[in-house]
């Protein structure tokens, strides 16, 4: 179903999900091919078991027979048999720079994907549709990298301390000051790693006694970080504002669980944009919620920053709100900067609060300074900073391509997932057939693409999903259309049931 | 209606606590430019005895122009987790080289180095599983064991008695209840050279504990890579075990080999595993190319260089002799630990006198000209919080005078300030 504009005054502008069901037969067939999958795992195994088919996989020490097997059999049982028969797909190594395009090393398999063995030959300009290269910044031009391999050379490659001890430089100061101009805030900190940033900085901010209400599909990161903490967590239905205001409501009026005491803090974990459903947060509610009843609200901005938001600033900007709207902004600069690492922004006293008590501030070594030169260097590409509008046009071209990619796909018939304005664009497969077929296929009309299935999604609905970047052009963005139409017919794939024209100019006034 | 007069009386904590001014962590050392032999901390040029530069790979040559070519070749970041187009060749050669170093079957790199162990130990070990770990475990390991939900239990610092003891009981309890002890996997996860002490583990007694009560060896050496052993393969070629005898090394490259990222190597059959249950690995963006290359290249330098394990060797045991005996402080550290901690021989009462007390003697040190550190520690996170120490350094690139020169200094600095 699609969402128009909700409760008119709080949206500056519309705000179109869709979330469209497959028809009912598509769901049928996918529970026939799981089944039939498991039938033939179980005989597999069977046959493994009495010795009629060989044992691939690697066996315990002589020695350790006798110990408690490290492995449960069962355990293994969906990576055996189901996961191994597509296991080509994923895992693929690439020996050039993640751009637009890239180059593909081409590994063959002799045993239907038990061990790889590479041939030695590269796959050229493979066209990446995979990689999360929002705006461009995975580039070796010479002029642009200036700047890094200087601090390369100066400064090395390791740090080999924590930031507490000998391990914060003159770099990191400048990095922390700019990301924090760059949101709108008064202070931020840099970590060495994104997900680390989450697992070890949601347990120095909560902890027993606290409530943490987190998204259905929260990023394991955020979950392990709650996990950690030690608070209680309820989890709300994916970006569901009436499901929330329950469980808040819930929250205050009873308290914890056994005792019925206040509660110390209530933290409400969401995503800016989740990567395997395109969709973005619901941010003008949750922030009337959480004012309403005096929560508070950790976004994770890993997918969102740089990628929406007129001037790349993220979720914030995108809903036209202020940075002190939301308590703690954290993000990541693995995806729309082209570098590695995470950080967390907010009000001074939160930062301070951070540096001294943070896990990684105390115990994990800090970012690499060439990597940190990386991220300024775009950063200060997006603020306009290095004299050129080429941060702009960056920000501009993604949004032209996926709003491009994304009506063109909605009119060839597929089922898309997610907000209009998304750069990340999920395309429901379902069966566990197509899965393997669909990358495959792709792959030998020279476009790399991600499939994902269970566990990362849900079991009856796998999918593809495509990143879009600025780099793309619109020549490889046809391309990938082209190709997908093909497949889509070929395959039938075109699920979707809102039959829409793709030659509008012939009946448009 | 009541309802909404709780909603509306319900007044939560500050979502921070308020950081006095004078915390010590708030007031940390910013160095300018690169940490190497010698560093320039808050303006000061010191000689560098605080950052875990052991090999001093940091400032190397070739090793930094490994990293430049493979920036020109595929800038920085790689883009996505190791699934999704995020391998590089360079990471397949990194696995290769360090397996082969290690004399494994495989190992498997990580982005970080906090997040190796701390992804590695809940892959493996679950609800209901039994962990026996040292006290002195450093904190990632703990987090790894926290994130794991298994049943931890604690034994005395390097006391084999004391696990004996543990591993009894645990055998007299298997013995109520046959059916269940058959599917709790058991582990001991112990450090080479533990970071907080600075002391060996006895990993031959381990091993004999290993195959009479049949539990699992997690060894983490982040701090005996590239330190221990004659070719600097770590604690089993110290000792001179059979690699295969244990289950899974751990540790990381942000210390010998001056990179960032840590990697673990065993038997295919644990290590591949994790490449579909470690979380830091397939839920995070892979090591960025240029420091896969610098660990390459740092691991050419160890392999065709394997006499600075000795030299390295030689130093910390001229520090360790010429320490001791300062009146005050106590060297706490093997001698062949390049890592050593110095804790005050009488503590004045409370941690915060004592780490006050410590301030000023690294203080007097850095306005001399060598820069020392302060171990830190999350005060109210860690199970068994080691008492406050200094901690000292040493590194290849140290000459024999700036090792007699900064035991002088914190003898002196040690007179001014404790008496």
């Amino acid at each position: 179903q699609k969402n128009g504009i909700s409760n008119g005054t709080l949206y500056k502008k519309t705000f179109i999900e869709h979330f469209e069901q497959a028809p009912m037969y598509v769901a049928v067939f996918t529970f026939v091919g799981f089944a039939v999958g498991t039938i033939f795992g179980y005989l597999r195994d069977f046959m493994r078991a009495w010795g009629l088919e060989k044992r691939n996989i690697a066996a315990e020490r002589e020695q350790q027979k006798d110990f408690v097997p490290l492995y449960q059999d069962f355990e293994n049982f969906y990576t055996r048999n189901l996961y191994l028969r597509i296991r080509d797909n994923w895992n693929r190594p690439i020996c050039s720079v993640p751009g637009p395009q890239f180059d593909l090393m081409e590994r063959v398999t002799d045993d239907y994907n038990w061990t790889f063995r590479f041939t030695g030959r590269t796959i050229r300009n493979v066209i990446n549709m995979g990689s999360y290269n929002y705006l461009g910044f995975a580039e070796t031009d010479v002029n642009a990298l200036k700047t890094v391999t200087i601090e390369l050379k100066k400064y090395g490659t390791g740090v080999c301390s924590t930031r507490q001890e000998m391990g914060t430089l003159d770099k990191h100061v400048e990095l922390e000051k700019l990301v924090a101009k760059f949101l709108g805030v008064e202070d931020a900190m840099v970590f060495g790693m994104g997900f680390a940033t989450n697992s070890m900085n949601i347990p120095a901010l909560v902890g027993k006694g606290c409530l943490i209400l987190s998204d259905e599909l929260n990023h394991t990161s955020l979950v392990l970080g709650a996990r950690l903490s030690g608070a209680t967590i309820r989890i709300f239905k994916h970006n569901n504002m009436q499901s929330l205001e329950k469980l808040l409501r819930d929250a205050i009026i009873h308290g914890q669980p056994r005792t019925h005491r206040a509660w110390r803090k209530i933290i409400i974990l969401v995503e800016g944009i989740y990567s395997m459903e395109g969709s973005i947060v619901r941010l003008p509610e949750i922030v009337s919620l959480k004012n309403k009843y005096k929560a508070y609200l950790y976004l994770d901005e890993a997918h969102s920053i740089g990628a929406v938001g007129a001037t790349g600033r993220g979720v914030v900007e995108y809903f036209g709100m202020s940075p002190d709207d939301v308590d703690v902004l954290m993000g990541t600069f693995t995806k729309s900067f082209g570098a590695a690492g995470g950080y967390i922004a907010g009000k001074k006293g939160l930062v301070d609060f951070l540096r001294t008590h943070s896990h990684s501030a105390v115990y994990a070594t800090s970012m690499c300074p060439a990597v940190a030169e990386q991220i300024i260097r775009a950063m200060k590409c997006l603020m306009g900073l290095d004299g050129t509008t080429q941060g702009l046009q960056r920000v501009r071209q993604l949004e032209k391509n996926t709003r491009y990619f994304r009506r063109k796909l909605h009119e060839m018939g597929f089922i898309i997932y997610g907000n209009d304005d998304s750069p990340v664009v999920p395309l429901l497969l379902y069966m566990p057939g197509k899965i393997g077929a669909f990358a495959r296929r792709m792959l030998e009309k020279n476009i790399g693409v991600v499939v994902v299935g269970f566990p990362a999604t849900p079991i009856t609905e796998s999918r593809a999903r495509f990143c879009v970047s600025a780099a793309h052009t619109r020549e490889m963005l046809d391309t990938v259309l082209n190709a997908l139409d093909e497949l889509g017919d070929f395959l039938h794939l075109k699920y979707s049931r809102y039959s829409k024209s793709s030659h509008p100019e012939l009946y448009e006034e | 209606q009541e309802k909404e007069e709780l909603i509306e009386e319900w007044q939560p904590e500050p979502l921070v606590p308020p950081v006095p001014k004078d915390h010590p962590a708030l007031n940390y050392n910013i160095v300018s430019g690169p940490p190497t032999h010698i560093i320039t901390v808050n303006g000061k040029e010191c000689i560098n005895f605080a950052s875990f530069n052991f090999l001093g790979l940091l400032n190397n040559e070739k090793v930094k122009s490994a990293a430049q070519a493979s920036l020109k070749k595929y800038g920085v970041g790689t883009c996505g987790p190791r699934g999704f187009y995020g391998t590089f060749d360079v990471h397949l050669e990194l696995e290769e080289r360090l397996a082969k170093f290690m004399r494994t079957e495989e190992a498997i790199i990580y982005s970080y180095g906090f997040a190796t162990i701390a992804s590695a130990i809940p892959a493996y070990s679950k609800r209901g599983d039994i962990v026996f770990v040292d006290e002195a475990a450093c904190f990632a390991i703990q987090k790894g064991l926290q994130a794991s939900r298994s049943n931890i239990k604690l034994f005395k610092h390097n006391d084999m008695a004391d696990l004996e003891r543990l591993l009894k009981e645990q055998e007299t309890e298997d013995q109520k209840n046959p059916r269940k002890a058959r599917v709790t996997r058991r582990f001991i996860v112990v450090e080479g050279l533990y970071m907080n002490t600075g002391d060996i583990c006895p990993l031959p007694e381990l091993i004999k504990l290993k195959y009479k009560y049949k539990v699992r060896i997690f060894l983490e050496e982040s701090l005996s890579f590239g330190v221990l052993g004659e070719h600097g393969r770590g604690i089993t070629e110290h000792f001179g075990i059979n690699i295969d005898d244990i289950d899974l090394i751990s540790a990381n490259m942000e210390n010998s080999l001056a990179s960032i990222g840590g990697f673990c190597c065993g038997r295919s059959f644990i290590i591949d595993h994790q490449r579909l249950s470690g979380q830091g690995y397939c839920f995070s963006a892979s090591l960025p190319p240029l420091l896969a290359a610098a660990a390459i290249e740092a691991l050419n330098i160890m392999e065709d260089n394997p006499d600075i394990f000795q030299t390295l060797r030689a130093k910390c045991e001229r520090i360790h002799k010429a320490l001791q005996g300062i009146s005050g402080l106590k060297v706490v550290g093997e001698s062949f630990s390049p890592a050593l901690h110095l804790q005050l021989e009488e503590s004045c009462g409370s941690r915060e006198n004592d780490v006050k007390l410590l301030k000023r003697v690294v203080d007097y040190c850095m306005n001399s000209g060598i820069a020392l550190t302060q171990a830190r520690y999350l005060e109210k996170e860690e199970k068994c919080l080691p008492p406050p120490s200094i901690r000292v350094v040493v590194t290849v690139e140290q000459t024999e005078q700036e090792l007699d020169k900064a035991a002088s200094l914190l003898k002196e600095a040690a007179q001014s300030v404790l008496n």
